[in-house]
């Protein structure tokens, strides 16, 4: 059998959760890296078809308990497009919000249970609070804040259950909307110091070019909307994206590989602030300045420190919005199917979530499309591994090895369940 | 518990979107807390990875849905004195379990190779392989659920199983009814409540998450969806979602599918 068979495919059933990763060592060269993504499929794609446009935003939620709100952002984004729907100012206000705090929740808990203790030398985030809890209790205290701006506007953070296509099943209340700004306000001195404190981690010297890919709007930093921009040039629609990027099929995986025009690319954090630091308060820049740091970067360690960036953003960010005036008008747009294509992308916290759903003038969901994060940079995350290992030289024990590539791997926060200690790495060591 | 040894817990994943271990990573505070008490053995998405042997109790999240996983629900079951399923996937199959109800296989329509990829044709609850303690419904189950369960089990108290309807939470926490306001179609009078009923709060039916309640009055009810104007196949989508293969559900999801396919 063909191992690297290239196949392109129509449609991409989404995985996540759990993964592991093969290395062959040949004469101090690696001649394979396989990060296998072994998740069993569930063929959402397969799952959507026949049911009603309302029903999608449920359905999706079910993709990821990570980022929930981002399928259900980008699914009603993408058929209210279909349908030429503009759901207005206020209605992509409260998105946004949700989104805020998506991002907030999610990096959260990358930054403190998953990533920080490679950075730190400990094994998980159990034996760093008994060393030093205070940036831990910092880090759940963040990632609660998270979770309430998910509940004010869905009722609870994973699988909310407030948006819909048109709007919001309702607008949050003004009395939990006082209490939450509030909380978050007393918090922002909080989220500047976790910027500081990743800001003074001790990052591995790393410089690869690579592609960054993001979404970019006018004025503010994107979240839910905008052209999907590279650092190499490109500048699409969401539409003009799917005959970009070219998705396929590898043995050792059950998510779909993509490339943009051939080549391996980056989305998630890093990505974005790469592509839009223009867009962020100029004071975060500033504060990084003693450091020695600035952005774009082309360390792939640095992702840590955009996620702790991002949260800082998203928390000032929804409290503005949270402080204007809660609307007068009707939660949502009262909907009308009609036979259409309905393409959107949004920034998911690990990066562009792409949707497509072709829908019958019943308002049924002929063929969906979903071409998540995890699977645009799975070809980075391969060849991130291999450079970086050749670089580093395989003259140390397996176990050396093993931490290594975890930690390659977990820069990119791949929405795979596992993703601590997710790799269940084998070194082949060929003779000869 | 007398024994000095700490209980030794694990957390097992199958198919799923990993939501319902966020009940875990989500508790905050208490999660070090409980860390402190028990030993949590084996959690991936957390850290540890210790062997799956010798457990107190197990938690699994995710449903049946590769042979991998039959031998891993085989294998925790021999080694745990508890095994504790969390949330619709491991409970009923889940939302993919949705696949069940096709015809032909889908994956090939999927995967352009379909042989890479280790996969059965139906997605079922553990339950369907191996015997089970507690079952805890919900998608996403929450902390309390988790932490009552831990609590219960490891002081040999009978686990408080939630036996109320959404609708009785409904009225318990003056939600007006949202059916009979306003003609929105509604599971919760056959719905187990555990979210609190979290839809009707948001103005919305009850969607099924936590299953179907003790003797549930499905026919009456999905009589009630046609009298609002549901078509067939929109009262059989009702009960056809995250909990499909839960039989109340599924039985009355059949009925109303029968008469509207020819397929």
């Amino acid at each position: 059998m063909n191992e690297r068979r290239e196949i392109h495919v129509p449609i991409l059933a989404r995985v996540e959760g759990k993964g592991a990763l093969d290395l062959t060592i040949r004469k101090d060269r690696l001649s394979e890296v396989r990060l296998r993504i072994f998740e069993s499929p569930r063929l959402f794609e397969k799952i959507l078809e026949g049911r009603e446009f309302r029903e999608v935003p449920d359905i999706v939620a079910r993709i990821c308990g990570i980022c929930p709100a981002a399928y259900q952002l980008t699914s009603v984004s993408a058929i209210e497009a279909g349908f030429g729907l503009d759901p207005g100012p206020d209605i992509r206000r409260f998105r946004r919000i949700l989104a805020c705090g998506e991002w907030i929740a999610s990096h959260s808990l990358h930054i403190h249970l998953l990533a920080a203790p490679d950075f730190l030398g400990y094994e998980d985030v159990m034996e760093w609070a008994r060393h030093d809890p205070g940036p831990v209790r910092r880090g759940f205290h963040l990632h609660g804040l998270g979770n309430a701006l998910l509940s004010l506007l869905g009722g609870r953070p994973v699988h909310p259950v407030g948006a819909c296509v048109g709007g919001f099943h309702r607008f949050p209340m003004r009395p939990e909307i006082a209490a939450l700004a509030g909380r978050i306000r007393d918090a922002l001195p909080m989220a500047s110091a976790l910027v500081r404190w990743a800001a003074g981690l001790d990052y591995p010297a790393s410089d690869r070019s690579f592609v960054s890919v993001a979404l970019r709007t006018e004025e503010a930093y994107p979240m839910n909307e905008g052209r999907i921009v590279s650092t190499r040039g490109h500048d699409l629609t969401p539409s003009d994206f799917e005959g970009r990027i070219r998705e396929f099929q590898v043995p050792h995986s059950t998510a779909l590989h993509s490339l943009l025009e051939g080549d391996p690319y980056l989305v998630g954090p890093l990505a974005r602030i790469n592509l839009n630091w223009d867009r962020l308060p100029p004071e975060i820049m500033e504060d990084l300045r003693p450091f020695g740091l600035r952005f774009p970067s082309a360390n792939m360690h640095h992702s840590l420190l955009a996620r702790a960036i991002e949260i800082r953003y998203a928390l000032a960010e929804a409290l503005s919005l949270l402080e204007a005036p809660v609307p007068e008008s009707p939660s949502f747009h009262s909907v009308t199917p009609r036979e259409s294509t309905g393409i959107a992308a949004t920034e998911a916290p690990r990066g562009i979530l792409w949707h497509r759903y072709d829908i019958g003038e019943d308002g049924r969901i002929r063929r969906a499309r979903i071409i998540p994060p995890t699977s645009q940079n799975q070809a980075m995350m391969e060849s991130d591994l291999r450079v970086t290992l050749e670089r580093e030289g395989f003259d140390r024990p397996d176990d050396s090895l093993r931490r290594l590539s975890e930690r390659i791997v977990r820069n990119y926060d791949p929405c795979i369940s596992c993703a601590t200690h997710f790799l269940d790495l084998t070194v082949h060591r060929e003779k000869g | 518990m007398t024994t000095s040894r700490k209980p030794r817990i694990a957390v097992v994943k199958l198919a799923s979107c990993d939501g319902c271990q966020l009940a875990f990573l989500g508790l905050g505070e208490k999660l070090l807390e409980l860390a402190s008490q028990v030993e949590i053995v084996h959690f991936a998405e957390a850290g540890p990875l210790g062997a799956l042997t010798d457990l107190d109790i197990t938690f699994i999240e995710g449903s049946v849905s590769t042979r991998e996983d039959q031998d891993t629900v085989h294998s925790v079951r021999r080694q745990s004195r508890f095994l504790v399923t969390i949330g619709a996937c491991a409970t009923s199959g889940g939302i993919q379990a949705l696949r069940n109800l096709s015809a032909g296989n889908l994956l090939s329509s999927v995967y352009p190779s379909p042989e890479y990829v280790d996969f059965l044709a139906h997605s079922t609850p553990v339950s369907s392989e191996v015997g089970v303690d507690l079952e805890l419904w919900g998608c996403p189950v929450n902390g309390t659920q988790i932490l009552t369960a831990i609590a219960s089990l490891l002081f040999g108290a009978a686990p408080a199983a939630e036996r109320d309807k959404v609708c009785l939470e409904c009225k318990r926490r003056q939600i007006p009814c949202v059916m009979v306001a306003k003609g929105i179609p509604c599971l919760g009078p056959v719905t187990l409540t555990g979210c609190g009923a979290l839809c009707p709060s948001f103005d919305r039916g009850c969607y099924g998450c936590y299953g179907p309640s003790e003797n549930p009055e499905t026919p009456s009810l999905a009589r009630r969806f046609a009298g609002l104007g549901l078509l067939p196949d929109d009262i059989a989508r009702r009960f056809l979602f995250v909990n499909s293969q839960a039989p109340a559900f599924l039985a009355e999801g059949r009925r109303w599918t029968k008469e509207d396919r020819h397929e």
